[in-house]
């Protein structure tokens, strides 16, 4: 006999699970962990370079790199101090918490106050497959326009901390700031926000300001 | 070739149904009821695709996937108005406000599966 069984599950509840086991991993090491998703090109790999050049004399830093094709940017993560650890997506377009469980066996995690996770390129669907980290980060870019919270509700809804880089091209592109920010409000009010430049340098204090307090916690 | 997220959406799909008919002694599946939001960013043609290939030599071989699409649907939380927004502009259409709730728009579920025992 044919019969309808109620299901009513999440469907990426399994990866869900497993992310909440990696974060239990992450506490009981003692690591703030951040997990950073951006377009390509939003500058993901110069706000790292630049955090871990700053922060590395102060704290042990272990980065996990999702990179479709190359290791360049762990690279350039590890000549900035940081424990790089380069995951083969083979692929894929996002990470997931069965990727960062591997990652993380390859760290020793005892050994590290702070773990930063570079997402892959994409504003799709990375914020979709939660990892097991404490914070999500989403760096935005003047250069990609104003329009983009409204275009990629997604992405933005599951921020916790959205930074908007290379706010030292704002007098050569037409940004309008007021409707990006209006966007930003309506889908995530009350976000923490940071507003800076990886060239110049500006702004970044604040930024690096938040995640020593978030460590010391 | 970029594989799709679909893909581990598709294989998760398989793992829920395959679970709760296993739970029922379930010979065949037959159909399956999925809720998606518009803003769970999600093609469906692509998860048929994947569905074929990685329901094969399961007992939800042939299962007719249904979709079930929820169009985005807003509230502001200033003048009251319930609307489903502009895919350039998500502000009140009325008021402007960024005060906003969302109501409908986000739904990521496997509602109910049809199986033969």
């Amino acid at each position: 006999m044919p019969q309808n069984i109620p299901v009513v599950e999440k469907i990426l509840s399994a990866n869900d699970k497993l992310a909440q086991e990696n974060l239990a991993r992450i506490d009981a090491a003692g690591i703030f962990a951040i997990n950073i998703m951006a377009s390509p090109g939003a500058g993901k790999t110069s706000l790292i370079e630049r955090t871990v050049r700053a922060l590395s004399p102060k704290y042990r830093i272990g980065m996990i790199n999702g990179d479709i094709a190359t290791s360049l940017d762990a690279d350039r993560a590890a000549a900035a101090g940081a424990v790089a650890v380069q995951i083969n997506t083979g692929g894929n377009c996002h990470l997931d918490a069965v990727q960062l469980q591997s990652a993380l066996d390859q760290l020793d995690l005892s050994s590290l106050d702070l773990l930063i996770v570079e997402n892959i390129g994409n504003l799709i669907c990375p914020a979709e497959f939660k990892l097991g980290t404490h914070k999500n980060v989403i760096v935005a870019s003047i250069p990609e326009g104003d329009d983009k919270p409204h275009k990629y509700p997604s992405m933005y809804r599951g921020a916790d901390v959205l930074i908007l880089n290379k706010i030292d091209l704002l007098p050569y592109v037409p940004f309008r700031m007021e409707f990006f920010s209006q966007g930003v409000a309506a889908l995530n009010p009350g976000v923490t926000q940071f507003n800076l430049s990886c060239t110049t340098g500006e702004g970044l204090d604040a930024w690096l300001g938040w995640i020593d307090g978030q460590i010391k916690k | 070739m970029i594989a799709m997220h679909e893909l581990a959406v598709t294989e998760s799909i398989l793992e829920i149904a395959l679970r709760h008919a296993a739970a029922q002694n379930a010979t065949r599946i037959t159909d399956l009821y999925l809720v998606i939001g518009q803003w769970s960013s999600i093609v469906d043609d692509s998860v048929q695709f994947y569905w074929d290939t990685l329901s094969d030599g399961t007992i939800a071989k042939g299962a007719t996937l249904h979709f079930e699409r929820i169009p985005t649907e807003l509230l502001c939380l200033d003048c009251g108005k319930t609307y489903q927004p502009d895919s350039r502009d998500l502000l009140c259409p009325d008021c402007h406000s960024t005060r906003l709730k969302v109501l409908k728009g986000e739904e990521f579920r496997l509602d109910s599966i049809e199986i033969e025992t």
